[in-house]
């Protein structure tokens, strides 16, 4: 039987980056293949260009032993390659029934396609209301709208661009042995994802890429999560640093009784959301997304208004009531879960970027005139301690690849030392060698002096990260606990809405 | 009031509106595509100039609608391909199709003013008319029943059609729908088309609809109440046909106020005439406060579409 896909010397040149260079492999029918690499290493690229949307300057493309051109996305679906994006492709105002339809080529009257994705939902058991508008639904869900409109072309190879980085531990199972089931009926599957331990647990073959260039092929199963991680990034990876017998100062962050409105029929709101960070403490928040989360993390920051005075106090001074700009200048800086358009903006250099949210406390604007040279130096230093790949501050946000974006938010926020840092999944689309560095340099903020909320859903990273905890869900916060005290399972029924006081 | 001075401000304000919901209705599915083109009023003045000059040599209003329409056309396409193509900036273009729209009509007017040509008649048989509350339902020509059945067209195009939800799309991510496959370029080429048509129609409803003779810049800045109307409305089309003739009433109390009306020449004529565009402007201020989340705005009205590759 041939290879269902094969490349051979893809090549693609993007002004100042080699993003692909003669990069060669294959899948077999039925086999699921784990794409590997840092940020920026060109994985995205690579299958961007197998499903149309760019051309490569050099290389072939066979399918099923013929070589092809794939001029277009629907050139690519009518040879049966589906895709899921990093960066998803959904139209906000427009509702989950039209999404789907907009990705099918052929006419279905919509009574017909809603039972057809009905029944996809059903079987793969990826629930969804069909008649929701997208700007209504929370990330794991518009996550749901892309697998289902992949999967709804039955599709022979499915392409899968980090599918998993928002999506909770049991949504995850549940992909997985969609994708088992899929294997097994002959779908090829090629799998991008920085989880390791979920390459291990899912993928056949591996095809590690470091900068544009294959470097190593590999069977995920043979290996282990560090040892992959290290032929990723070239060199051995690092582990977090926490100094021992860490002593807590002064309460930092204090939030009493914060309630937030319903903001029409989106989002959970919050109820009642009590807790205190101390100085030098990492406050983790677990829980499955669309819990409150996304409310919890605007009424911190400011863009959701505040209606209390007291609700919220950084070193004891009610700040509740002000806006984004004003807790910025009072030390507490936020990174919401959507980098795209809400933490940063696209069409922007990164150092205009940087002064977006940095002016005010490192002295970025002069007299109403902004100090571009100042904007520069520091945006160069995130770029730098941070090991952004990028041709420098000049480079707009949207040029940069989906992990390195992350990176540099997260460096131009920890970099500013705020008194109190909140942040949203932090480690969203980054590679195990940038997620290391990326914990590192949030511990290293709390030792020094700062208290950090981290909110996730990821067990793995708030055990290595936080020294208490708190499980959000249905918009309840609740007690916080020294991580410690938290067995797995316990997280887990938390997470599921068994609360301690009620379970005891 | 008597019922005939009621009915012939009835007359009028369809008259009046027409132009303006025509033209509104062909700019409502541009902006839907994400482009914003400011050049209604320009192309309005090649359809109005177009639409007189072929009733004046050959006689025949329907071959002047269709030829009004055609150069509509032709003038967006100007717009079309320095905006979609080159991408250039939508407003400075919009603008400057304005312009060009208002010189070349002049230019080619020339020698055509005050030769009176004929209006185009009533759609239906005299007989169904002659009462006048018949009169209100079927006095009037092609072009205003045209009116109706496009607000309803447009309406089913947009909300119930795929090539709709394709437009929709355009308009609201460009590029997710260049990532999914479609041609946001071409979608938008046929938007700018068919804003241009609505547009050369409506204006040649000036010579047709409503005085029978060529004038320069004749459409008198109704282009640009279609402009503002979009928004007024949402983006809705049947919101627009309650703003066109909201603001088809203002201007014919206008009217009514200087030809000595009654009570409504008390308020001095200058406000009078400034009454429908502060009207715009007032209901503007007003949907802007009332900002909930349907709003309705496409999310990439006027923005250039730069495929990355
Ligand atoms: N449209 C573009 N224009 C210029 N450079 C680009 C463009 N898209 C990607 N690049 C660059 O090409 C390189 C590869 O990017 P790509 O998105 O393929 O990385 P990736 O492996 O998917 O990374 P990540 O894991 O962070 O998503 C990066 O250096 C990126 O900055
Ligand atoms: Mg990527």
């Amino acid at each position: 039987m041939p290879n269902r896909l094969e490349l051979s010397g893809i090549t693609k040149q993007f002004p100042g980056v080699l993003a692909n260079d003669h990069v060669s492999f294959a899948v077999k029918p039925g086999e699921i293949h784990a794409l590997l690499g840092e940020n920026g290493a060109g994985k995205s690229t690579l299958v961007k260009m197998i499903y149309g949307i760019m051309q490569p300057d050099g290389g072939e493309i066979r399918w099923n032993g013929e070589p092809v051109v794939v001029p277009n996305p629907k050139a690519a679906r009518r040879l049966g390659i589906g895709m899921v994006f990093q960066h998803f492709s959904l139209f906000e105002a427009l509702t989950v029934l039209e999404n789907i339809a907009l990705g099918m080529d052929a006419k279905i009257p919509s009574r017909e396609l809603e039972a057809r994705i009905r029944e996809v939902m059903q079987t793969y058991g990826l629930l969804l209301d069909p008649h929701r508008t997208v700007a209504t639904l929370s990330v794991g869900e518009r996550q749901r709208i892309e697998i289902v409109r992949a999967l709804l072309l039955n599709p022979k190879l499915l392409i899968m661009d980090e599918p998993t980085s928002v999506l909770t531990p049991q949504e995850v199972d549940q992909l997985f042995t969609v994708l088992r089931q899929l294997a097994s009926e002959g779908c090829s599957i090629l799998y991008i994802s920085h989880k390791l331990h979920e390459i291990k647990a899912l993928c056949d073959t591996a095809t590690i890429l470091r900068g544009g260039k294959l470097v190593d092929t590999c069977d995920p199963k043979a290996e282990t999560s560090r040892s992959m991680a290290e032929k990723m990034i070239g060199t051995g990876l690092k582990d977090i640093i926490k100094p021992e017998g860490r002593r807590f100062g002064e309460p930092k962050l204090v939030v009493n009784g914060l309630t937030t409105r319903k903001t029409g029929d989106f989002d959970v709101p919050v109820a009642d959301v009590s807790f205190t960070v101390r100085s030098g403490e990492i406050l983790g928040i677990a829980g499955v997304a669309g819990n409150g989360q996304n409310a919890l993390l605007d009424a911190l920051s400011g863009e959701l208004k505040g209606e209390e005075r007291e609700a919220i106090s950084i070193d004891g001074r009610a700040i509740g009531l002000m806006d984004t700009t004003e807790r910025r200048r009072h030390g507490l800086c936020a990174v919401p879960e959507e980098r795209n358009g809400h933490a940063a903006v696209g069409d922007f250099s990164l150092s205009d970027n940087s002064v977006l949210t940095a002016r005010d406390r490192l002295g970025m604007v002069v007299l109403g005139l902004i100090n571009s040279g100042a904007a520069k130096t520091y945006t160069g230093k995130v770029i730098a301690d941070f090991a952004v790949k990028a041709l420098g501050p000049a480079a707009t946000a949207g040029s940069l690849s989906g992990g390195n974006l992350q990176k540099y938010i997260m460096g131009r926020e920890i970099l500013q030392k705020p008194t109190v840092l909140v942040v949203s999944q932090p480690t969203w689309g980054v590679d195990a060698g940038a997620a290391a560095a990326i914990h590192q340099a949030l511990v290293d903020l709390a030792t020094a002096g700062s208290a950090i909320v981290v909110i996730s859903q990821d067990l793995d990273e708030l055990r290595a990260l936080s020294d208490t905890l708190a499980v959000i869900n249905m918009g309840r916060l609740s007690a916080s606990r020294p991580i410690g005290d938290f067995s797995v399972e316990e997280i887990g029924l938390l997470m599921g809405g068994v609360h301690g006081e009620e379970a005891a | 009031m008597t019922l005939e001075l009621a009915i012939a401000i009835i007359v009028t304000v369809v008259g009046a509106s027409t132009p303006i919901l025509i033209a509104a209705l062909g700019e409502l599915v541009v902006e839907k595509s994400g482009v914003l083109n400011l050049g209604v009023e320009g192309m309005m003045l090649v359809g109005a100039i177009t639409g007189f000059v072929v009733v004046f040599t050959t006689g025949n209003h329907y071959l002047a609608i269709l030829l009004a329409a055609g150069a509509g056309v032709a003038t967006s396409m100007i717009f079309g391909f320095l905006t979609l193509s080159l991408s250039a900036n939508q407003t400075a273009t919009g603008l400057a199709l304005t312009i060009f729209g208002t010189g070349f009509s002049a230019l080619a007017g020339q020698g055509y003013s005050a030769r009176p040509v004929t209006l185009l008649g009533p759609l239906f048989p005299s007989e169904l008319a002659t009462h006048p509350i018949w009169r209100v339902l079927f006095g009037y020509s092609a072009l205003v029943y045209f009116s109706f059945a496009m607000v309803l067209a447009v309406w089913w195009f947009l909300k119930k059609t795929r090539a709709g939800l394709i437009l929709r799309a355009v308009g609201e991510n460009d590029h997710s729908a260049h990532s999914i496959g479609y041609s946001v370029v071409a979608v938008r080429y046929g938007a700018v088309a068919f804003g241009g048509a609505m547009a050369g129609i409506a204006g040649a409803c000036f010579p047709l609809l409503l005085t029978p003779q060529w004038a320069e810049r004749m459409t008198a800045g109704r282009g640009w109440i279609a402009v503002a109307l979009v928004v007024f409305a949402s983006w809705k089309p049947f919101r627009l046909l309650a703003g066109a003739y909201l603001f088809g009433l203002v201007m014919t109390m206008e009217l009514y106020a200087k030809a000595g009306g009654g009570p409504l020449s008390a308020i001095p004529a200058e406000l009078w005439a400034a009454m429908p565009y502060l009207a715009t402007v007032v209901v503007l201020v007003l949907i802007s406060i009332r900002r909930d989340a349907s709003s309705n705005a496409p999310a990439c009205l006027g923005r250039p579409f730069l495929p990355s590759n």
